[in-house]
């Protein structure tokens, strides 16, 4: 038994780590390490260095701009990612449509869309849930019909993450309302966000932020040429899609990045004129929560080390990672909101002169906010079904 | 990075398994438990026998020279199985002796424990320590060319089936190990709630030979604990594997409304949660075991141990508790195996610093 990187993986975590050292931009870094807002420039200018690097869409097979990385490797990538602060990669182009295109898209398709997503041309986003679909997804009911050489959609999608950034979405819809089951009759459409008919309406969420949207679709024209594998299998390709591998679930890195910073915020934190750290109360359930990341840096090995054996792909390991991985966040945007007291109370400034310290004022925002990570991309409920099922044969 | 046993790790734990499953099942360690001794020296002649006993001694006294690691995948099958021979204690007594005896020492106890002849204990707690293992009242007077003991050590598991134990002590220069007979103490034996067989010991006038440098035992007292810890902690693996295996096997056959229960979603989110907190907990243990004879460095060494026991602790509470829950009344019943990996389970959390103790050790650290 080894819990180490080889030579070869501690020598590629250097290079990696190295890279991204010299080529974050400062102003990027900053405004991640102050938990600010990124604009859809900032995330397609860190886009864009990666995509020049070359280490864009690691996982795309060589001839498409793949790196040819091993699982681990690709791992040591996102998590190293996630340790330095880089603005994340949208993964709706690059890890959810062009993936599917990779597998299920014509010839026509892969040669349009995929260079594009490589190189961040068109921003995408993901056309899923719908107001009365959430984790059921197959009760979806947004309607394309066949009117020649297009289909005509109608409906409305929810939660769609950048949305008012996207130039493309890529959707399920109902092409066949009258199929025995309900997962029949469900195909997947590429629609140009600039169709006439789209109409994207901002849903602000309880930290003030603006992430989310809806769009509606109405009368919107969608060539034939957009469906993707065949008309009435777009749940083949929601499947393959959700059982797509990540390497990045559990965010190791970027938890430890946050321990770290709540560590150091903490420590600066007085009580009783002694740091906060030294705070039994307080330093108990930090440690808990450290210890628990630990289990879970060695866990998400313990997968790696038997896919890379095996050869099969993880299964419902990924919801463990889902489960843990989510838990662990939320646990450190409460600890900083519990070391940040008071203080977390303050908001916003109503006539531009902020009295208080900028950083502080975006703790319990941030608090709010990642209470959407047991929520989103399955709940922690629909991971543990999962698991229930595919591990556990219930 | 590979978390797989090696061949030989595997072959061992393989028969381990095969030998537990065909003489340690349920019952026939029932009557292991309910016999006079509390343990089978048959069981023991053969753990002898599959070498078990000379794991982690070095090739100079007949043993294997393997780490923790070469005993986690032992410990997990012997937490599965629940094991009650004085397996760990013995490792205990004898490691003080690797790590601090003599030459001759060495020579004289180490061959006899690998042969399975010397079953040893390893007697560090006292009254009113808790988990300090530096709390130490028992003391040590020169007498002649040797020393005599005076004092109480409790709760020394495998102490009554021992003939030598390890005590620590205070001598004129400090904190000390010293090997005692265990004809030279009087012992008040008992049962524990997972049971083991423990006792305490009185040291009255105990004859002893020194082990080790006179007054410079806590690195190795600390050293010999967190190598038991990390032990444990793969021991508590095992356990919870049971603890997971036997429960979702109750729930596909246990039916009630006509159905499985396993069928209700309040169970499965349970289950599942259980499952975690086992994948979690090895994970753990695999840190604990590489790290604790591995690396040179005691405070590295500390953290990874505290780390795995705070996880260990708080898990083996999880699964033992859910574990019985989702079982129902049937749960409660002795009759049960999954009730006796319960009481495995919650001694284990308290067993060598439990997660408070831990947690205060690992900020430390």
């Amino acid at each position: 038994m080894d819990l180490n990187y080889s030579q070869e993986e501690l020598a590629f975590r250097d290079q990696v780590g190295g890279w991204l050292k010299a080529n974050l931009p400062a102003d990027l870094r900053d405004k991640i390490a102050s938990y600010e807002e990124l604009t859809r420039e900032d995330l397609l200018r860190w886009h864009g260095l990666l995509a020049k690097q070359g280490w864009v869409a690691p996982s795309w097979p060589k001839e498409w701009g793949g790196t040819g990385w091993s699982v681990v490797q690709r791992y040591i990538f996102e998590e190293e990612c996630g340790y330095a602060g880089t603005p994340p990669l949208i993964p709706f182009g690059l890890s959810m449509c062009g993936p599917v295109l990779l597998r299920f898209g014509s010839d026509e398709q892969k040669k349009k869309f995929l260079p594009r997503i490589y190189n961040g041309e068109d921003f995408w986003c993901q056309g899923y849930s719908e107001p009365g679909s959430g984790s059921d997804l197959a009760s979806l009911k947004t309607k394309a019909a066949r009117n020649g050489d297009h289909y005509v959609v109608n409906g409305q999608k929810t939660w769609t993450t950048l949305g008012h950034y996207a130039d493309w979405i890529f959707c399920l819809v109902r092409t066949d309302p009258g199929a025995a089951k309900r997962q029949e009759g469900i195909s997947f459409l590429l629609i140009d966000m600039k169709s006439p008919g789209i109409t994207v309406r901002p849903l602000i969420l309880m930290d003030g932020g603006h992430e989310v949207n809806e769009v509606f679709f109405d009368d919107v024209k969608v060539p034939l040429g957009n469906l993707v594998h065949k008309e009435g299998e777009g749940w083949t390709v929601a499947k393959y899609l959700l059982g797509h591998e990540r390497m990045n679930t559990g965010r190791i890195g970027a938890s430890k990045r946050e321990l770290a910073k709540l560590k150091e915020f903490a420590a600066k934190q007085k009580k009783g004129g002694k740091s906060l750290l030294e705070d039994p109360r307080f330093r108990d359930r930090l440690s808990r929560l450290e210890v628990e990341l630990m289990a879970l840096e060695i866990t998400n090995l313990r997968f790696l080390d038997r896919m890379r054996r095996t050869g099969q792909p993880p299964g419902a390991d990924v919801s463990m990672l889902k489960i843990k991985g989510t838990e662990i966040q939320q646990g450190l945007t409460e600890l900083m909101m519990q070391a940040v007291g008071p203080l977390a109370q303050p908001f916003k400034t109503v006539n531009g002169d902020a009295g208080f310290d900028e950083f502080t004022a975006a703790i319990a925002p941030r608090y709010c906010n990642f209470r959407k990570t047991t929520i989103y991309a399955g709940s922690n409920e629909i991971q543990r079904n999962i698991i229930a099922k595919m591990t556990l044969g219930l | 990075m590979n978390f797989d046993y090696n061949e030989e790790q595997q072959l061992l734990a393989d028969s381990v398994r095969r030998f537990m499953q065909k003489d340690y099942a349920f019952e026939a360690r029932r009557k292991i438990v309910d016999s006079a001794e509390g343990h089978s020296e048959k069981v023991w002649g053969t753990f002898a026998e599959m070498g078990l006993t000379g794991i982690p001694f070095s090739p100079d006294y007949g043993g294997f020279g393997g780490g923790a690691v070469d005993l986690m995948s032992v410990m997990e099958a012997f937490g599965e199985g629940l094991v009650v021979e004085p397996y760990l204690a013995t490792l205990l007594g004898a490691r003080c002796v690797a790590r601090a005896g003599s030459d001759a020492q060495k020579k004289a106890i180490l061959p006899q424990v690998v042969e399975g002849k010397l079953k040893m204990a390893f007697a560090f707690s006292e009254k009113g320590a808790r988990y300090d293992l530096a709390h130490v009242a028992a003391a040590a007077k020169k007498s002649g060319g040797g020393w005599t003991l005076e004092g109480e050590k409790v709760v020394v598991l495998g102490a009554p089936s021992a003939a030598k134990i390890v005590a620590s002590a205070k001598s004129p220069a400090g904190l000390s190990l010293f090997l005692v007979d265990t004809k030279a103490v009087k012992m008040k034996p008992y049962r524990t709630l997972d049971e083991m067989r423990a006792a305490d010991v009185m040291l009255s006038g105990s004859a002893a030979e020194l082990l080790g440098a006179e007054g410079k035992a806590l690195p190795v007292i600390e050293a010999v604990v967190d190598f038991a810890t990390a032990l444990v902690c793969a021991e508590a693996v095992g356990a919870m594997k049971f603890a997971c295996d036997t429960t979702l096997e109750y729930l596909k056959t246990r039916k009630q409304f006509g159905v499985p229960i396993g069928t209700f979603q309040a169970l499965q989110h349970r289950m599942v949660d259980m499952v975690v907190a086992y994948e979690q907990a090895k994970s753990m243990a695999c840190l604990a075991c590489s790290k604790v004879d591995g690396v040179a460095d005691a405070r590295e060494r500390a953290h990874a141990v505290s780390a795995a026991k705070i996880k260990i602790a708080d898990n083996a509470r999880l699964i033992s508790q859910e574990a019985i829950q989702l079982h129902g009344g049937m749960g409660m019943s002795e009759e049960l195996k999954v009730s006796h990996s319960f009481r495995r389970l919650t001694m284990i959390a308290q067993q060598f610093g439990d997660a408070d103790h831990h947690l205060e050790r690992f900020a430390s650290a």
